[in-house]
């Protein structure tokens, strides 16, 4: 697995913030590579086992929990929109809609297993997210780690994608 | 709040009262440590380390500073229960993982005033005599993530964090640990699980508590945000100075955060139990929307049980037992007990009459159903059933005896649970049907009686015959 040497670098200083315990950069680790490689491939989680003196289930099975950690590439500009009450009530499932239809993303095969959706291009994809803690200024979206409240215009926000 | 102003359109309203929040929305104020320094910062750290840790304790418990995550236990009680004859080393995490549905309070206590928090930390850790501490910050906060670990650094440099802080000879190091998108790991022990690297499955309490056994079973604290926030505020005043903000029993600030129906949705910083529902709704939120009726409001983040809009409330005991309507609800920790739900997190979402309940509660059961962990078998399976059965009410077809079902699976999970999640899930359900069974019943219909929806009870049924 090529892993560049910058990467490697963060992913030891993050390892050294748990002196009593390797296995507590679990997470950090995989938040490293991911947001290189965009997901978590199988070579990923051996070797964060292998740097962490873990088995690769112990990885494996802490990939497969968060909802933060994904095991297939997602598009260039990852999007998620909050799904939870507050943002629901000003209007997520709206948005949602018309992130998808300006994205060309078709969101018909989500499933639990497989929340994300990607537009066929690669650039988009989308996913709904639980609670995003922004409730007062719904509806609320991610894009990659940009945030955005309020949302009422889809064209502007995507532009700043293009 | 003499000379500081606010960026037009944020400023406070009249009837708070900025402590923690002080610095959020401030013109002229930036999130570095110059700032923070320039009016007094890390003045009360450089105090409290010429104290005795004991002393430092004696302070918050005075103060009667209750948790402002959820449970709204004291914090200083929660430091206490470290075993007096402890040898290992003790823990101090953070929970920034906020994420109870209708909670926004947090993030703009990182983003705008992480010195203080970081403060707050640092005395605490002395107070407990922890020697490393972490941030566990959610990872949909990423910017956050950034501010802190800047934050954290220029700290170090100034000589408030790292060895021999302020030449006292106490030592501490503070870490950021970001989390993955798990509700879960907002329960203190499935944060700690987490934070060891594993899947956050809570743990098992009584008997051990994380003050006790905690971090790789360590005796650890686990505090909120705006909790550790308010213990540099105790040390500033002193505990009982502190404790005549609020009320009896509920001192202090705390900061409510408002979403849903109304016309002025924010944040606010108010003396516990000094405003009223009605107040916070009608005055400091403008009100509800033009032509609406109240129909609901959940006052306490989305797990608190839900009260009516017409609902009458007995509170006190004996002859100072009085009724009282909702908008009459003094905003504290008891009063919220005592008519039957909690002041939980602070997040009070309004629901008005143009909203249909059972889409309501069906948005919470979809979110209970994918946060649960799973480790339970009630609260794994029984979550879902309540998913998928409001899915039915919300496309009316549900059946009579659905309601009945719904109540049923709900009170199943309610304390069967190895964490409060269990409730956390149930009560929404329960307090729904209890309160809008009327409502609810409309998406019940006699012709669906009987009738199997999905392919799965469709191919169960198959098979029995």
């Amino acid at each position: 697995m090529n892993i560049p040497k910058e990467i490697v670098r963060e992913i030891d200083q993050q390892i050294s913030h748990y002196p009593v315990s390797k296995r507590s950069a679990v997470l950090p680790v995989l938040h490293s590579l991911q947001h290189h490689f965009g997901y978590l491939s199988d070579d990923a989680v051996e070797w964060t086992a292998e740097r962490l003196d873990l088995e690769p289930i112990q990885v494996l099975e802490v990939v497969t929990f968060y909802p933060g950690f994904r095991q297939s590439a997602p598009g260039k500009y990852h999007i998620r929109v909050c799904r939870t009450l507050s943002c629901a009530m000003a209007g997520s499932a709206e948005l949602m809609e018309s992130l998808c239809e300006k994205t060309g993303i078709d969101r018909s095969g989500v499933t639990h297993q497989e929340p994300i959706a990607l537009s066929e291009d690669g650039k988009f994809s989308i996913e709904f997210a639980e609670c995003l803690a922004s409730c007062g200024t719904g509806p609320v979206c991610m894009v990659n780690d940009d945030f955005y409240e309020s949302v009422s215009d889809v064209d502007e926000l995507l532009s700043n994608y293009e | 709040m003499g000379n500081i102003s606010y960026y037009t359109g944020k400023e406070p309203h009249p009837r708070e009262k900025r402590v923690v929040f002080r610095n959020v929305d401030r013109q002229g104020w930036y999130p570095s440590i110059s700032t923070y320094l320039a009016e007094g910062g890390y003045e009360q750290l450089k105090k409290a380390l010429t104290e005795k840790p004991r002393t430092v304790i004696d302070k918050v418990k005075r103060a009667g500073l209750r948790g402002r995550g959820g449970a709204g236990f004291p914090a200083g009680v929660k430091w206490g229960f470290i075993p007096p004859n402890n040898e290992k080393p003790v823990y101090l995490i953070c929970n920034a993982d906020e994420s109870e549905p209708g909670t926004f309070k947090d993030r703009y206590i990182i983003h705008q005033d992480p010195h203080q928090l970081l403060e707050g930390m640092i005395i605490a850790c002395f107070a407990v005599g922890a020697n490393l501490a972490y941030i566990y910050i959610r990872e949909e906060f990423p910017e956050g993530v950034k501010i802190l670990e800047n934050a954290i650094a220029e700290a170090r440099r100034k000589g408030f964090l790292g060895g021999n802080i302020q030449k006292s000879g106490f030592d501490l190091e503070i870490y950021v640990h970001r989390g993955a998108g798990a509700y879960i790991c907002g329960e203190e022990t499935g944060l700690i699980e987490s934070l060891e690297g594993k899947r956050p499955y809570p743990r098992i309490k009584p008997p051990f508590f994380p003050a006790a056994m905690g971090l790789y079973l360590c005796p650890t604290i686990v505090n909120n945000v705006e909790t550790l926030c308010h213990v540099k505020h105790i040390l500033e005043v002193g505990g009982e100075e502190w404790a005549k903000t609020g009320t009896p029993n509920n001192t202090g600030t705390r900061i409510l955060c408002v979403s849903g129906d109304v016309k002025k949705p924010g944040y606010f910083e108010v003396e516990v139990g000094k405003v009223t529902m009605g107040e916070l709704i009608h005055d400091m939120c403008g009100g509800l929307k033009d032509g609406r009726k109240l129909q609901a409001i959940i006052p306490g983040g989305s797990s608190a049980k839900v009260l009516r809009g017409d609902e009458k409330f007995t509170i006190g005991k004996g002859d100072a037992a009085r009724k009282i309507e909702l908008w009459d609800i003094p905003m504290d920790f008891d009063t919220l007990a005592a008519c039957g739900t909690m002041a939980g997190s602070g997040g009070v979402i309004v629901i008005d009459d143009s909203r249909s309940l059972t889409w309501v509660l069906n948005n919470l059961n979809s979110f209970y159903a994918h946060e649960s962990c799973g480790q339970c078998t009630p609260c794994r399976e029984g979550s879902l059933w309540m998913k998928k059965i409001t899915d039915r009410l919300v496309n009316g077809s549900g059946s009579p005896e659905d309601l009945d079902t719904l109540y049923r699976v709900a009170k199943n999970i309610d304390g069967r649970t190895i964490c409060a999640f269990g409730e956390a899930c149930s009560w929404p359900t329960e307090s729904f049907i209890e309160k809008f069974k009327d409502e609810l019943a409309e998406g019940c219909k006699t012709e669906n009686s009987g009738v199997l929806v999905n392919p799965e009870s469709i191919a169960a049924a198959a098979n029995l015959r």
